[in-house]
């Protein structure tokens, strides 16, 4: 029963999703006012961007900046190239495979890091061509509490992942200057947790769209308000029917506006 | 580097740019004047771009310089040059028709706002068609959307119903696009990315619950665009009373983008690798023909001749998703091949329609009577046109009916392909009885008396001729549009196949 309970509280903001969603869509189909259905569909349309907001974001992941005080040469490329890592690599991962079904924050927080391991894979393997395998990289960064400075530890299993970001909460790993270089060049690049920044820039899209919508959803409204001096979808679809039926009876032509 | 190596773009380009401009410009004829050179510009530029697809396969063009993982990508098939090019050329065809439709119907008093959301209209249309890159459609499919609403609003002068019609097909129309950027956002858990081409490459094998709702979703969202039969309530009420140049224009245009953006995510993006593919090939089939009988029905018993004609659109796409469930190059060249022919005989109806009622005032039957006498040449186009959507030969419905039996004969379908052969030919029979109760009041009644003589502007009749006139011509030697909806048909399953179309 825990377990069903810890599964259903670890996916709390797909349940938000969810009952917004549901929430929104009713709206939609029983208010019989059309400004109301407006809002209604801008419930429904909020559900989505949470939905993308929370497939981006890190467990306490940051913006995708630079931040101060980590700005020498080396760390800068690896942070520039950080962010875009997950685009690229994200889907080739062990977690994408085997929790594909339903994707928890966690491991939202996994693809994203683990691109970020990759990415510092390569760097590191530029500089130093025996490096420890990638996996190992990632599990190092997402144990980070437990690491002694700079040492990737291969030994730690993936299924640590999850608990390890839940018992982590984002504490930004700090790199250690006495490290060897490939694992500096690995630190520098994982120090700092980025959230995805894409799904959030779509959503800025998708959130003009979104107001856009309601904007013409609300302007038509006043419109019909003007046209016909009601907004109650029972009240317009009689008079549009009477309508039909003037016609209907007088071939005349188009009913007066 | 030349302008010309930004083929792939500029049709997009072109008509974007120009849209705020033409809000900008004065009163008068100047707004449409400048919306009808954009937009034989835009087609001058699709045609280029579909003789360069046609002979070099398909262009891909990264947006500033952007290589495609992480820049958005252009991508144009040659499925895609050709839906581009019809696009682009219904609006440089229905735009001169516009210009003393609009001012019966809407009146001078905004031109550059009517105009300017014409033109936005096609640059979202032509966007949907021209990127490549699953997000991109999305945002271009609610640009040509929300001026669509805009547009079909503007019909409330001469009818107050435009506007609530408008209202249906906004909610409809958000919650369809929301529904497919739903599936687009499972998508992207499961592949982390955007491009289509990426997310077929990755999504190869993979089977589960994710990327099954995903294609629900995605499905979902482009039919309710592209009115597949359950899904079409909002489509009768909006092109019935949106003004007669709009509903030409969408007629011949919105749904097929959105089929063509269907065929895009079924072949290119889901691919063949999938079980479930089956399963939603199976439901356009089971729903096509549904749509072919039932929307027909209603149109058969429609007394308002621009409301039988919107049904009749419901079936049209109908004859569309029939040939993509085929499953086969065939299928799809057929598909092709009809939305093409459909656009010529529907845009050309609804002129003719529009055009009746510039000079009668009115979409009753009853306006029909005798119209025969009162308006030959108006009355000549619809015919000719009506007759080219029953699919008598000589017409361009006959080449796209006929590839279509062709392609159902030669697929291998769950039911006999005579059933399938017997259903198209049987709703033809329902599209003789509606365009013959048209045809008896136009050419079997006579006019009431005393009608006044009424006349129809040239700028109406040129338009509404050339296409009667494609549809003639495609009629008569459809061969080349055959073969290049075929080539198009074995490119789009080629990438469903896994292989690289280009």
């Amino acid at each position: 029963m825990p377990d069903i309970l810890s599964f259903v509280l670890a996916r709390y903001n797909y349940w938000i999703v969810i009952v917004l969603m549901m929430t929104g869509l009713y709206i939609v189909f029983s208010r019989g006012n059309l400004v109301k259905t407006v809002v209604g569909l801008n419930i429904f349309q909020t559900s989505v961007f949470i939905f993308y907001i929370t497939l981006g974001k890190v467990a306490g992941g940051t913006a995708p900046i630079l931040v101060g005080g980590h700005g020498e040469e080396d760390h800068g490329e690896g942070h520039g190239d950080g962010h875009d890592a997950p685009h690229d690599t994200s889907h080739a991962g062990p977690h994408g495979a085997d929790h594909g079904a339903a994707l928890t924050p966690e491991e939202a927080a996994a693809y994203a890091l683990e691109g970020r391991a990759n990415e510092a894979g390569a760097l590191a393997r530029a500089d130093l061509p025996s490096t420890p395998n990638l996996d190992g990289l990632h599990d190092a960064s997402i144990g980070a509490n437990a690491l002694t400075p700079g040492g990737a530890a291969p030994a730690i299993a993936a299924p640590s992942v999850e608990v390890a970001v839940m018992g982590a909460h984002g504490e930004a790993v700090i790199a250690s200057d006495q490290a060897p270089s490939a694992e500096h060049a690995a630190d520098a690049a994982l120090d700092i947790l980025y959230s995805n920044p894409l799904p959030h820039v779509l959503i800025l899209t998708a959130i003009v769209v979104g107001v856009a919508t309601t904007a013409v959803g609300l302007a038509i409204a006043v419109r019909i308000r003007e046209a016909y001096g009601t907004v109650e979808e029972d009240a317009l679809e009689r008079m549009d029917n009477e309508a039909a039926g003037y016609v209907a009876a007088d071939e005349a032509g188009a009913t007066p506006g | 580097m030349s302008v010309l190596d930004h083929l792939p773009v500029l049709p997009v380009i072109v008509p974007l740019v120009a849209a705020p401009a033409c809000v900008l410009l004065p009163r008068g004829d100047a707004p449409w004047g400048f919306a009808t050179l954009v937009s034989w510009a835009t087609f001058v530029l699709s045609a280029m771009l579909l003789i360069a697809v046609s002979e070099a396969g398909t262009l891909t063009y990264a947006l500033g310089g952007w290589e495609a993982p992480l820049g958005i990508a252009y991508r144009i098939d040659l499925a895609g040059a050709i839906v581009m090019a019809l696009v682009s050329g219904m609006a440089a065809l229905t735009l001169p028709y516009a210009r003393q439709s609009v001012l019966a119907e809407i009146g001078a008093g905004r031109p550059g706002a009517f105009y300017g959301a014409f033109l936005v209209c096609l640059t979202g249309l032509m966007g949907v068609v021209a990127t490549g890159d699953a997000f991109n459609v999305f945002v271009f499919l609610e640009i040509s959307s929300l001026s669509t609403y805009a547009l079909v609003a503007m019909g409330a002068r001469q009818d107050r119903r435009a506007l609530t019609a408008a209202f249906t097909y906004l909610v409809l129309g958000t919650i369809g696009a929301t529904f497919f950027v739903i599936g687009l956002g499972l998508l992207y858990q499961m592949t982390g990315t955007l491009n289509m081409l990426d997310i077929h490459d990755r999504l190869a094998g993979q089977d589960n619950k994710v990327v099954r709702a995903a294609f629900a979703f995605v499905v979902t969202g482009l039919g309710l665009k592209l009115a597949m039969f359950p899904l079409h309530r909002w489509l009768p009420d909006a092109y019935t009373f949106a003004p007669s140049a709009v509903t030409a224009f969408l007629a011949s245009t919105a749904t097929k983008v959105a089929v063509y953006a269907m065929l895009r995510f079924l072949f290119t993006v889901f691919g063949f690798g999938q079980a479930f593919s089956e399963v939603a090939f199976g439901l356009f089939m089971v729903l096509g023909l549904a749509g072919m009988f039932a929307a027909s029905l209603i149109a058969v018993f429609r007394d308002d001749v621009k409301q039988m004609l919107a049904f009749s659109s419901v079936a049209q796409v109908g004859y569309m998703l029939l040939g993509i469930s085929f499953a086969t190059a065939d299928g799809v060249a057929a598909a092709l091949v009809h939305i093409v022919g459909h656009a010529f005989m529907k845009s050309a109806l609804f002129m003719a329609v529009g055009c009746v009622f510039y000079a009668v005032g009115s979409h009753r039957m009853g306006a029909y009577k005798g119209l025969g006498r009162r308006l030959p040449f108006t009355a000549g186009c619809f015919i000719v046109a009506g007759l080219s959507l029953v699919g008598v030969p000589l017409t361009a419905g006959f080449v796209s009916k006929f590839v279509l039996i062709e392609a159902a004969l030669d697929a291998t379908l769950p039911v006999s392909s005579l059933v399938i052969v017997f259903a198209i030919v049987a709703s033809s029979l329902l599209a003789v009885a509606y365009i013959g109760r048209v045809a008896y009041e136009m050419f079997l009644t006579d006019p009431p008396e005393g009608a006044p003589a009424v006349s129809v502007p040239f700028g109406m009749l040129v338009p509404m001729a050339l296409l009667t006139a494609a549809n003639v011509y495609v009629g008569l030697d459809g061969s080349g549009l055959v073969a290049l909806c075929r080539r198009a048909g074995d490119a789009l399953m080629a990438a469903g196949f896994g292989g690289m179309a280009s």
